[in-house]
Order: C-alpha cells, then sequence, then structure tokens
C-alpha cells in the first residue's frame, strides 16, 4: 500500500516538473521604474496648469474661447454674441522642461512661461506618490489706457510663479494644489497689493476612457485685492479625441492669462457672471 | 522489517522516476530577455508602428514548447501621445501589464537543433493580450546557427477586436482593424 503511494508520489513530483512554466526559469523577473502619467489629459487644467508637460520634441497649439456672460440672457445668446480668444504654443523642450508663449485678446494681453517637473510621481523599486513642479510666467498687457495716458512698459508687465503639487491618486482621479504668488508692478488704488498671495486647488475625475469632469477653484489671500475681485472657480469637461483635446467648461474668470484669472475675476457665480468657454489643443510631433 | 523494505523500494522508485524527468529535460532551452516584437497598422489615413525590445521568451528544443512574456508599457511608438494612449485608452497597461504566449512548435520532428539551417516552423499555442486569451497559430522560420544561438523569425496578424480593445469611432478610420505582428528573436542556450 505504501509503496503504491510513494510511487504515485513520486509520478505526481515528476508531472509537476514537466508542467512548470517555461518563463520560470528566468527567475524573478526585475522590477522596473515608470512614472506615472496621464494625471490631466492636457497641460492645462481649465485654466491653471495641470501635472502634465507635452513630452519632448512635441508642439502644443492651443486655442482658447471665452463668450460673455450667461446672465446676458437671450438678446447676448447668452454670452455667445461676445468672445475673447488666446490662442498659444507650447513646446517641450525635453521630458521635464517645456516652455509657451500666447495671447489673448482680453486686454490685449501677451504672456509667456516655463514649467519644469521638479519631482514625478512614480513606482516600481522606489515609489514616489507625488509630483511637483513649478511653473513661472510674465504677462504684458499692452491695450491703450482709457485716459491716453501713457506708462512705462514695465508697468505693464506681472509675474506669476507657482507650484504645482499633486498625485494621480487612482486610474480616475488626480488632484493638485497650487500654492501661486502673482507681482503685478503697476495696480489702480494704493490699497491693492502688489504682491499677492493664492492657493488654488484642482481635481480631475474620468468618467469614461476619453471624457473626464476638471474642477479649480483660486482662494486669494484676505485683505490683499480690490474688493469687487472673485475667487476664480471654474467647472469643465474634457474630451480626447486622438491628438485633440477639447476642454468645455463655465467659469467666472474672463482672462486667460494667469495673471488675469488669478487676480482679476469679477464674476459672481451666484449672480449667473458665468462664461462658457473652450479650449481646444492639438499636438504635433515636431522632433523625435 | 516489511515496512523497511517498502521504504526502501519506494525510495528506489523516486530516485527512478526523477531521474526520468531529468532525462526527459536533457534538450537543451533557450531563452532571451531582449527580444525585438513590434505591430503595424495601416489606414489610408496613418500608419501606427510600436516597438517592443524587452519581450522575454523560452523555447524547449526537447518538445519544441515556446513561452512568450512582453510587458506591453515597453513598446515604443514615435508619438509620445500615442503611446500614452495605448497605455491609457486601448491596453489597460496598468490592469494588463504583460502579453502572454503559450504554446508549442507543432512540426519540431522537423527540426534538427544540433544542425545549422533554417526551418520552416509552425507555432500553435493560446495568446493571452488584454486579459483575453485566443489560440493561434502562426508561420515563422527558425535559423539555428550551429553555435548554440536560434534566430526565429514569425509575422502574424492579431485583431484587437478579439482581444476585447475598444476603438471609439472617432478613430475607426485611423486605427487598422487588423494589426500585423511581428516577432524576431535571438535565442542563446539556458544555463543554469
Amino acid at each position: 500500500m505504501k509503496k503504491l503511494l510513494l510511487v504515485f508520489l513520486s509520478m505526481l513530483s515528476f508531472l509537476f516538473v514537466q508542467s512548470q512554466d517555461l518563463l520560470d526559469l528566468l527567475g524573478e523577473e526585475e522590477v522596473t521604474q515608470e512614472f506615472v502619467e496621464a494625471s490631466f489629459k492636457t497641460t492645462r487644467v481649465i485654466n491653471v496648469q495641470s501635472l502634465e508637460n507635452v513630452a519632448g520634441g512635441v508642439l502644443d497649439f492651443k486655442i482658447s474661447h471665452r463668450f460673455g456672460r450667461l446672465n446676458g440672457g437671450a438678446y447676448e445668446l447668452f454670452g455667445l454674441d461676445q468672445a475673447t480668444m488666446r490662442f498659444g504654443f507650447d513646446y517641450g523642450i525635453n521630458d521635464w522642461l517645456m516652455v509657451g508663449v500666447g495671447r489673448n485678446s482680453f486686454e490685449k494681453t501677451y504672456d509667456a512661461f516655463f514649467k519644469a517637473k521638479v519631482l514625478r510621481q512614480q513606482k516600481g523599486k522606489k515609489n514616489i506618490p507625488l509630483s511637483i513642479l513649478w511653473a513661472s510666467g510674465i504677462t504684458a498687457k499692452t491695450i491703450k489706457r482709457s485716459d491716453n495716458n501713457e506708462i512705462d512698459f514695465k508697468h505693464r508687465l506681472a509675474y506669476v510663479h507657482q507650484l504645482i503639487i499633486g498625485s494621480k491618486i487612482s486610474k480616475g482621479t488626480s488632484f493638485e494644489l497650487v500654492p501661486t504668488v502673482v507681482h503685478r508692478n503697476l495696480v489702480a488704488t494704493a490699497d491693492e497689493n502688489n504682491l499677492v498671495y493664492i492657493i488654488g486647488a484642482a481635481l480631475r475625475q474620468k468618467l469614461t476612457k476619453r471624457i473626464a469632469i476638471n474642477a479649480e477653484y483660486f482662494y486669494i489671500l484676505p485683505n490683499q485685492v480690490a474688493d469687487n475681485i472673485k475667487n476664480s472657480l471654474s467647472i469643465g469637461f474634457d474630451i480626447e479625441t486622438g491628438g485633440h483635446v477639447f476642454q468645455l467648461h463655465f467659469t467666472n474668470s474672463t482672462s486667460m492669462s494667469d495673471k488675469g484669472f488669478l487676480t482679476e475675476t469679477n464674476g459672481d457665480w451666484l449672480d449667473g457672471d458665468i462664461h462658457f468657454g473652450f479650449n481646444i489643443s492639438r499636438v504635433f510631433t515636431v522632433k523625435r | 522489517m516489511k515496512t523497511k523494505l517498502g521504504l526502501g523500494i519506494g525510495f528506489c522508485l523516486i530516485v527512478f522516476f526523477s531521474s526520468i524527468s531529468a532525462i526527459a529535460q536533457n534538450g537543451e532551452k533557450y531563452f532571451t530577455k531582449d527580444g525585438h516584437v513590434s505591430f503595424y497598422s495601416e489606414t489610408k489615413i496613418e500608419t501606427i508602428e510600436a516597438d517592443n525590445h524587452k519581450a522575454t521568451s523560452v523555447l524547449d528544443s526537447e518538445n519544441g514548447k515556446m513561452e512568450f512574456a512582453i510587458l506591453i508599457k515597453a513598446f515604443e511608438f514615435e508619438k509620445a501621445l500615442m503611446q500614452e494612449h495605448f497605455n491609457e485608452n486601448y491596453m489597460d497597461s496598468d490592469e494588463f501589464p504583460k502579453a502572454i504566449f503559450k504554446g508549442a512548435i507543432a512540426n519540431i520532428d522537423e527540426v534538427n537543433f544540433g544542425e545549422a539551417g533554417t526551418y520552416n516552423v509552425r507555432v500553435e499555442g493560446d495568446l493571452t493580450i488584454h486579459g483575453v486569451t485566443q489560440a493561434v497559430s502562426a508561420e515563422g522560420t527558425l535559423e539555428v546557427d550551429g553555435d548554440g544561438g536560434i534566430k526565429a523569425v514569425s509575422e502574424f496578424p492579431v485583431k484587437p477586436a478579439d482581444y476585447d480593445i475598444k476603438i471609439p469611432s472617432v478613430v475607426v478610420d485611423n486605427i487598422a482593424e487588423e494589426m500585423s505582428v511581428k516577432v524576431n528573436i535571438d535565442y542563446k542556450v539556458f544555463k543554469r
């Protein structure tokens, strides 16, 4: 009986050896280190910089519109009769540094910026759960003054510096916190600060593989800006179709330049001062 | 006394069978960790090509068994955004990190691993992509160089739809219904 059992057992071990996976011969494979990608669909959440850069050698052409206010009613076709637009070119110098320029018809504003990935969220041998990016930009408002007085060009400039700290916490959900300082070389009244501290937050939730809902909010720390200035709040959708990303949103900000939506938003959501708008992003691979 | 005898016989039997299994494993095994696997999609609008140089594979010359493991994220595209979409929107690479093939050379008897030459082979087995397993077969060649190296080459079609990879209607004209997969492996002798 025992003999039989032993024979049976040795047969089993024989079978086991034979059915072993061939690939197991190669032993444990090395754990690869990989960067977490696609936290947001494009380089902007709505108005604010996202955790993403354009890849090295890729040019991103962006066209954005903000229409008039919804509370303009049917006469203004809910704001569609007025539109301001920004177009811009963003270029990835390498996989951690991008630069961009743009022109916004609102106050005839030019802007330029860079954004660098300081720390990249990654997993594998070592886990880094969040990304940190640094973005700095300059804007020049070139619209003629209503009083026709000439001012020095330097007084038309403003600077924005931001840290973008965030994480893709699951396949569909990403968030970021954006401590920001804006320096305006010239302000309207002595009551306003030239240097304004702002804290921003943004969230992305995917609804399907190609559609996501986004929101962003900027809290201006108290007693820094004129009383009529509101915190910027935007809510929108990303729709991705191959090389394009369409972003459709509602916002109380008219300006699309960083300094503008951060420190010059005067629309109130509760009063219906809401603008419909869109960004369209189209990428071109310029250099391989 | 009787039990001791039983144990003794049993022990002999174990030794006997394990030696058989050792003999069975006597044929050489060949492997690679940097095999080249690529796929190619062509439509009137767009040509898409991606290369993976990190395919691992083992070939057992004794019984013709062949296995592949291919890391999906290791496919490299010309356009960065394509690569992102490939992993994020089509292959769900975080969920299904690897494509696996387990099969065998059906006409292994026609291959003489000891003699240099090029042999036409037919490989049959199960291919798992995106969590879906399908039976596949492919024609290819084995080029035995007689110096311990074997070059394996094959090209076969794969339909994304068979593996539950959905292509949305907006890009349906950009992505072929049938991709051409090319395999190009330089096997080396596996030493324990």
